[in-house]
């Protein structure tokens, strides 16, 4: 403890940071101050867990187009706790947000804003629009199909300013589309611009929060003043874990979603902003041909201005946050204008549009279990390593195997499977050795493989493959069709999941007759593994 | 001490200890993550694949030679291609060894010297003997090797054998 003291003593002495470590804590806050002014320390939390998780994917990212998404599926599936810190960064981007528009409603109902604290207020309204900055630029960085159409849409909005529209897209680097320029100067923007530029501005906010006390209530000067140390410190801290708990919650529970690679010719993906620039989507809509420069650059224009000039709009004396009543309609009616929006938007999104974000997790219920089976053995076998299935992850030492379509039969590839060098003179391949209905299953799948189907079926669940690969070994299909490929003996098994309860189907394999009578189906002595894979996998046939 | 006073103290110790720790919890959540984030390896690694590299019987006895190769193998979120060098030993019909091109001092290439019968490395001087034993010079161990095996003539060279303690 001694050295502790003379440590503490000799910083003292030299730097002066102890005492102003004190002084900090030690600021005297009117005795009105409480759980409803926690959201400015929330936000300030969020704003470091930002910066920490950002440099954390930094480490592992690869700043160009194409090379980004690579880099980003590497984090999230290679990496252990690459996804949580992704999902810390992604969700924490939402909570910010969510945050700073909270922190704006508490100083907003309770006048904290008016005479002397208007500058405050003003920076605050800084912070808020490099808030969305940061999440406009950082909507681009995966490189994933909704990064770049959400950009695309966001680009061309810029570019309908009058005026400034062409020279606004030119400084986004996007007059020839969303390409190179427009990934480095979102990249640069996010990472060298906005940080520097939003702690300035966070330093100077909290500096004139000090130069001017927090707001007090109206009643507080009869009242004994506290101090911000140990009781308010306490609160923040608590708010701010509560935060953290639903972020970390957020971040393990709902992985950050990783479209497929960005594709400028998929015209068929339907981009959605991000939820909180919904209602703005939204409002597009509404204001058409000339009339929607209106909705897309004059209204959010003025709105910007309105709140950045609330302090002189209202003038009137600080009254009890009970009597703001026309506070209160305000932010009522801004929550019901922002909310039914919002609604509307996502009342509007077709189900394609969230298929797509997460790589189309439905598409592989639409192939047999064979070809399923394929699927899992491609990937058992670690086939990936050498071949892209896709237009993604050039540079293999394998031919692209989706890129062009089938161009061999299925007694070619199995021959080849079986001795590389023998069909094509020369290949390092090495020989696959799987059964003769595996290896039929393998090349079934591969027939199937086309340039759009084939990122999708990276993203199968692995109770799927496993479920498919023990119906393809057991030769369900020689009694049982699943999407219409099989023998019509048995019943037919798509729909399983409306018909039966998980129960009964792990039941009925291990004794069919136990459960319907004069059933002809032998009994499957599963593991209670190899049951529940391929009884989720039958359960979730369409 | 009056009793106010004192209740009030063990206040300030409780909003004190709160504080403290919830921001440990809070620095735990992120600062574990990372760590293991930044510490350990990526979940699969490109199996070291063999690679057909020479003949056995282009090779003589004991006479090294510099055989270069394409190999494949992961960086980081890249699968590459990338030409490998190996200096290999026919040691006699059945075995044959397969030297990592750098030397084990500080990683510069060496070379076979026909006439001495030494590996030699220019840059400090190390010299090798032709079953990668150090001889003089500053390098601290053996020759790093590649695994090696044989399919009928052909020597396939696999991924790179721990290096050997000690010379």
């Amino acid at each position: 403890m001694r050295i502790l003291d003379n440590t503490v003593e000799w910083l003292e002495d030299r730097t002066g940071a102890p005492s102003a470590i004190q002084h900090f804590l030690n600021e005297e806050i009117p005795a009105s101050a409480g759980w409803h002014q926690v959201f400015g320390s929330i936000a300030i939390f969020l704003f470091m867990n930002q910066a920490f998780t950002g440099i954390m994917l930094a480490l592992n990212y690869a700043a160009t187009p194409g090379e980004a998404y690579n880099s980003l599926r590497y984090i999230m599936s290679e990496l252990t706790g690459g996804a949580l810190i992704r999902g810390l960064h992604h969700w924490g981007a939402s909570m910010m947000v969510i945050v700073a528009v909270l922190h704006m409603v508490q100083v907003f109902l309770w006048g904290a804003y008016k005479k002397p604290r208007e500058a405050t207020w003003m920076v605050g309204v800084v912070l808020l629009l490099l808030t969305l900055a940061y999440a406009l630029t950082g909507y681009l960085l995966p490189w994933d199909n909704r990064a770049y159409w959400g950009t695309v849409v966001t680009t061309q909005i810029a570019a309908s300013a009058p005026g400034a529209g062409p020279y606004v897209l030119r400084l986004m680097g996007a007059e020839n589309g969303v390409g190179v320029v427009t990934f480095a100067r979102f990249y640069a923007v996010h990472v060298l611009v906005l940080p520097p530029l939003s702690m300035l501005l966070i330093f100077l906010h909290v500096y004139l929060v000090r130069r001017h006390g927090v707001a007090p209530a109206p009643g507080d000067e009869l009242k004994p003043k506290q101090k911000f140390h140990p009781r308010q410190v306490a609160k923040d801290t608590m708010a701010i874990f509560a935060a953290f708990a639903i972020l970390f919650s957020l971040a393990v529970i709902a992985r950050a979603p990783l479209g497929r690679l960005a594709d400028p010719t998929d015209l068929s993906y339907i981009p959605r902003p991000e939820w909180y620039f919904l209602f703005l989507f939204q409002l597009l809509k509404y204001f058409e041909g000339p009339l929607e420069i209106l909705a897309s650059v004059v209204l959010p224009t003025i709105g910007i201005g309105l709140l950045f000039a609330l302090p002189f709009l209202d003038r009137a004396p600080v009254v009890r946050v009970s009597k703001r009543t026309m506070a209160f309609v305000t932010v009522v009616l801004a929550g019901v204008f922002w909310g039914g929006l919002t609604l509307a938007a996502m009342r509007s999104t077709p189900p394609e549009a969230s298929a797509a974000d997460n790589a189309g997790p439905s598409e592989w219920r639409e192939l047999s279990p064979e070809e399923l089976a394929g699927v899992g053995y491609f990937q058992a076998e670690k086939c990936g390593s050498c071949h892209a299935i896709g237009l993604a992850d050039e540079g293999k030492p394998g031919p692209n195997l989706g890129a062009g379509g089938a161009e061999r039969d299925a007694a070619w590839m199995i021959a080849h499977f079986k001795q590389p060098s023998n069909m094509v003179p020369g290949s390092q391949m090495p020989a696959i050795s799987l059964s003769d209905s595996q290896l039929n299953a393998l090349a079934a799948f591969l027939l199937k493989l086309t340039p759009q189907s084939a990122m999708k079926l990276q993203d199968v669940p692995g109770f799927a493959l496993q479920g498919a690969m023990i119906y393809q070994k057991n030769r369900c299909s020689m009694c049982h069709a699943v999407n219409g490929v099989g023998q019509k003996t048995g019943p037919p098994l798509n729909g399983l999941g409306h018909r039966r309860k998980t129960e009964w189907v792990m039941q009925h394999f291990l004794d069919p007759q136990k459960l319907s009578a004069g059933s002809m189906m032998p009994p499957y002595k599963f593991s209670a593994r190899e049951n529940e894979a391929i009884t989720s996998y039958l359960m979730a046939l369409p | 001490m009056s009793s106010t006073e004192a209740t009030n103290q063990s206040r300030r110790g409780f909003f004190v200890r709160i504080t403290q720790a919830l921001g440990a919890l809070i620095a735990g959540g992120l600062g574990v993550p990372a760590i293991v984030y930044l510490l350990s390896p990526p979940k699969t690694r490109a199996s070291g694949a063999w690679v057909d590299a020479a003949d056995l019987t282009q090779l003589r006895l004991r006479a090294p030679e510099e055989v270069t190769f394409r190999r494949v193998r992961m960086d980081g979120w890249k699968i590459i291609t990338e030409k490998s060098t190996a200096w290999v030993v026919k040691m006699n019909e059945s075995e044959v060894v397969a030297y990592t091109p750098q030397c084990t001092h500080l990683g510069c290439a060496y070379h076979w010297e026909e006439t001495k019968g030494q590996f030699l490395c220019p840059c400090h001087t190390s010299n090798f003997s032709l079953d990668g034993k150090v001889l003089n010079g500053p390098a601290p161990r053996a020759l790093d090797r590649y695994q090696v095996k044989l399919q009928g003539t052909r020597i396939m060279i696999g991924p790179q054998q721990q290096p050997q303690k000690g010379a």
